[in-house]
């Protein structure tokens, strides 16, 4: 008995192997949903750099005061934000999570900076959404 | 001893002059950026400050509350109502002795000594060169320290995720919060929203150290009480008939 258990528990634990080749994880899928202008800089660089960007911006806006700066996560949602969800985030289909997910990189700026398109005037909400 | 040397400190008088060069370049840009966006930079040369008439304030109006619940992207239907965040409260006082009663609203009083920055362990609640303390959300580790200092329980902690923040005001889970000011209001060379909306116009804002602004002539005028002022931490927001 306890050998039947021993050789379906050794199978068990071997099953990932044989199915490894099959169950890689998809590669990130990036479409700029809105085209506007051009990004504030090459995709290259933003692929590399922008969190440094977005780092050093948003000590200067919350300490300095410095607004309007061409560095600015609303900046980032006017082209990116997907025209399914109006969000950049919340789905692996969706421009930040995309690449984030693929690269198991915690993504934490959208738990306090609103991750929808939409909600452009001070206060006002989308329509139809909760008050 | 050893003579002084003389090379060394010209060297070092030299880079002094660089730094002094350059710096006005970098401030200039940085002015600039916030020009074009029609806003401001935070101006040690300013000190933002308020001026609430206590007199003139009802204890049935919330109008200042609405209005920065909407401003903030507040919302006031949280699982638990003891979670609620208030950046702005009414508080009703009644002196016992001759039962006169009033009401007013409290909230930060952006003291020039706060004893929030002077108690946090991160540097996240912190005070900008025009006088409004504010926290910090990125480097907020959510201990509420700053909470327990404020003598004016002015502060919130924000318990539960939220989604319907304004894009100007990022605000979430696991971080302390409290009134701005309206900053990103005032950058813009706005009043902030409670004062826009009180109907008895019993707020007033303005800068401080501006001789000719409105506030400083109010205060010259009235009598004003900083709440607390035994803790001599210098209040940004003065009240009048309390």
């Amino acid at each position: 008995m306890s050998r039947i258990s021993t050789f379906l528990a050794t199978l068990a634990l071997a099953l990932p192997l044989f199915s490894a080749a099959h169950a890689e994880v998809p590669k990130p899928a990036i479409t700029i949903e809105n085209p506007g202008t051009q990004c504030v800089a090459p995709p290259e660089e933003m692929r590399r750099n922008h969190m440094e960007m977005l780092k050093h911006q948003r000590i200067r806006t919350l300490r300095l005061g410095e607004r309007g700066a061409k560095v600015s996560l609303n900046g980032c949602i006017e082209c990116h934000a997907s025209k399914a969800t109006g969000a950049v985030t919340g789905s692996r289909d969706n421009f930040c999570e995309t690449c984030h997910s693929y690269a198991a990189v915690k993504l934490d700026c959208w738990d306090c900076h609103q991750p929808k398109a939409g909600y452009k005037a001070t206060g006002a909400m989308p329509a139809g959404e909760h008050q | 001893m050893n003579a002084p040397d003389n090379k060394r400190r010209a060297l070092l008088a030299a880079a002094g002059v660089g730094a002094v060069a350059i710096a006005p370049g970098i401030l200039l840009v940085r002015a600039s950026v916030a020009e074009e966006a029609g806003t401001r930079l935070a101006s040690s040369k300013v000190r933002w400050g308020m001026l609430i008439d206590s007199t003139k304030c009802s204890s049935d109006c919330q109008e200042c509350v609405i209005a920065c619940n909407k401003e903030n992207g507040i919302v006031e239907d949280v699982a638990d109502p003891r979670q609620r965040s208030q950046w702005i409260r009414k508080i009703d006082l009644v002196e016992k002795r001759t039962g006169r009663q009033h009401s007013l609203p409290m909230m930060c009083q952006h003291c020039a000594n706060p004893p929030c920055v002077d108690v946090c362990p991160t540097g996240a609640s912190m005070k900008r060169a025009d006088g409004i303390v504010l926290v910090d959300r990125h480097i907020c580790i959510g201990c509420r320290y700053c909470m327990m200092a404020c003598p004016y329980k002015a502060r919130s902690f924000v318990h539960e995720p939220l989604t319907t923040q304004n894009p100007e005001v990022p605000r979430g889970v696991g971080c302390v919060e409290a009134c701005t000011f309206c900053v990103q209001r005032v950058d813009r060379g706005q009043n902030p929203a409670c004062m826009e909306a009180c109907p008895q116009g019993a707020i007033l804002f303005g800068d401080l150290n501006d001789e000719s602004s409105e506030l400083v002539k109010r205060l010259k005028e009235v009598a004003s009480t900083q709440v607390r002022a035994d803790l001599k931490l210098d209040t940004g927001v003065r009240y009048q008939g309390i």
